[in-house]
C-alpha cells in the first residue's frame, strides 16, 4: 500500500545555524538538509547565510562556498558547472534541477535545498541513484542492428532521420524527471520512469537501429510504460527543457499502431 | 488485438476508445434525463420501448461501467504494492462493475420489453 507514515527516524529536525560574517551587507539564507545514512541520527535542515557579495550567481557557488568556507562537513555532487554533466542535480525552492544553471536571483525568500525526492539518501545531498541507472541499463542503451552497413565503414542517416534525435539525444541522465514523478515514487521498483523511457524512444526512432519491434515489445507491460499519467512533471523540471512525456506517449502511439 | 491481455498497450486503447465513446453517450443521457424531470413512471417506460433509446442506455450502462472498471484498476495499480491484494481488489472490482452492468441491462430490458 502507500505508505502514509514516515518510517523510524526520518522527521527532519531543526539543525545547526551559520552566521554571516560581520559586516556582510548582501546576505541571503540557505536552508540545507543534512542526513548522514551511516549514523542513524534523523536528518536536519542547517541554516547557511551566505554574503553574496564574495559569491558566484548560481547556487552551486553558494553551495561550494558553503564547503569550502563554511562547513566542510556538506556533501553534494558536483562536476562541470555548466549543465552538461547532470550531477548537481537537486530540489531548489520545491523543483528538481541543477544547482549549476539555477541562478540564486531566481529564488525568491530562504533557499530551500533537498536532495532529489524519493530517493534513498547517501548524505546531505548526494542520492543513491542505484535503481535509476540500472533503469537505464534494462533498455540497452545502444545502437542493435544485425546488418552490416554497405562497404564496412559508418551507418549512413538521412538529415530527417537525425532531427528524430533531437529533443531526445540531449537527455543528460540528472534523474531531475524520475525523481519527480509520483509514479516512479509509487512504483519505482517497476515502473521505469520518464529518463529511461525517454532514452528507450530515443532508440525506437533512430533510423539505424533495426530492434524498434523487440524495444516496443519490451515496453509492452502495464507497470514499464503504461503507468505515465501524463502527470508532465518531468517535462517541467527538466533542466535540458526536453519532453519525456511526449516520448512516452510516442511510445504509446507506435504500440497501438503496431498491435491493432 | 493479439497477445496483449498483459501487455498494457490494450487497457490503454481500449480505455481511451470507452472515453471517447463516452462523450456522445454521456451528453445524450444528461439531455434525455433532463428532457424527462417531473415526469410519470408510465412515460419513461413509452421512452424505454423506443428501440433506439434502450440500445443509447444498454450503451451508457455497458461502456461506462467498463470504463471505471478500467479506471479502478489502474488507480489500484498505482497504489496498491502487495501483488495478492492487488489482484484480489482488481478482481473485487470487476465482479462489482459486472453485477451493475447485468443489474443495469436487465432495468432496461425488463422496461422496454414491458415485463
Amino acid at each position: 500500500m502507500a505508505e502514509f507514515t514516515l518510517p523510524a527516524n526520518s522527521i527532519v529536525k531543526t539543525g545547526k545555524t551559520f552566521d554571516a560574517p560581520s559586516g556582510a551587507s548582501n546576505v541571503r539564507k540557505f536552508l540545507v538538509y543534512r542526513y548522514d545514512s551511516s549514523d542513524g541520527n534523523n536528518p536536519s535542515v542547517d541554516t547557511y547565510h551566505v554574503d553574496l557579495d564574495t559569491c558566484g550567481p548560481m547556487i552551486l557557488d553558494a553551495l561550494i562556498k558553503i564547503k569550502s568556507e563554511i562547513d566542510p562537513t556538506l556533501s553534494f555532487r558536483r562536476s562541470c558547472r555548466e549543465g552538461i554533466c547532470g550531477s548537481c542535480a537537486m530540489n531548489i525552492d520545491g523543483a528538481n534541477t541543477l544547482a549549476c544553471t539555477m541562478a540564486i536571483d531566481d529564488v525568491e525568500g530562504d533557499i530551500k535545498i533537498y536532495p532529489l525526492p524519493h530517493q534513498p539518501v547517501v548524505k546531505d545531498l548526494v542520492s543513491d541513484l542505484t535503481q535509476f541507472y540500472r533503469q537505464y541499463e534494462a533498455i540497452e542503451p545502444w545502437m542493435q542492428s544485425d546488418s552490416v552497413p554497405a562497404g564496412n565503414r559508418e551507418r549512413l542517416q538521412s538529415k530527417e532521420d537525425r532531427e528524430k534525435l533531437d529533443g531526445l539525444y540531449e537527455c543528460i541522465m540528472c534523474a531531475c524527471c524520475s525523481t519527480s514523478c509520483p509514479s516512479y515514487w509509487w512504483n519505482s521498483d517497476k515502473y521505469l520512469g520518464p529518463a529511461a523511457l525517454l532514452a528507450a524512444y530515443r532508440w525506437i526512432v533512430d533510423s539505424r537501429d533495426e530492434k524498434t519491434d523487440e524495444r516496443l515489445e519490451a515496453l509492452d507491460d502495464p507497470f514499464k510504460l503504461y503507468r505515465c499519467h501524463t502527470i508532465m512533471n518531468c517535462a517541467t523540471v527538466c533542466p535540458k527543457g526536453l519532453n519525456p512525456a511526449q516520448a512516452i506517449a510516442d511510445t504509446k502511439k507506435m504500440l497501438v499502431q503496431k498491435n491493432l | 488485438m493479439a497477445n496483449n491481455s498483459h501487455g498494457g498497450t490494450g487497457h490503454f486503447w481500449v480505455q481511451r476508445l470507452t472515453a471517447v465513446a463516452l462523450i456522445p453517450l454521456t451528453i445524450w443521457f444528461c439531455f434525455s434525463l433532463a428532457s424527462m424531470a417531473g415526469t410519470t413512471q408510465e412515460n419513461l417506460a413509452a421512452w424505454m420501448r423506443s428501440p433506439f433509446n434502450a440500445a443509447l442506455m444498454i450503451l451508457v450502462i455497458g461502456v461506462g461501467l467498463y470504463h471505471g472498471k478500467l479506471g479502478m484498476q489502474v488507480i489500484l495499480e498505482d497504489y496498491v504494492a502487495d501483488k495478492n491484494v492487488r489482484m484480489i481488489s482488481i478482481a473485487a472490482v470487476t465482479l462489482v462493475f459486472v453485477m451493475f452492468a447485468i443489474v443495469g441491462f436487465v432495468s432496461v430490458l425488463k422496461l422496454t420489453l414491458g415485463a
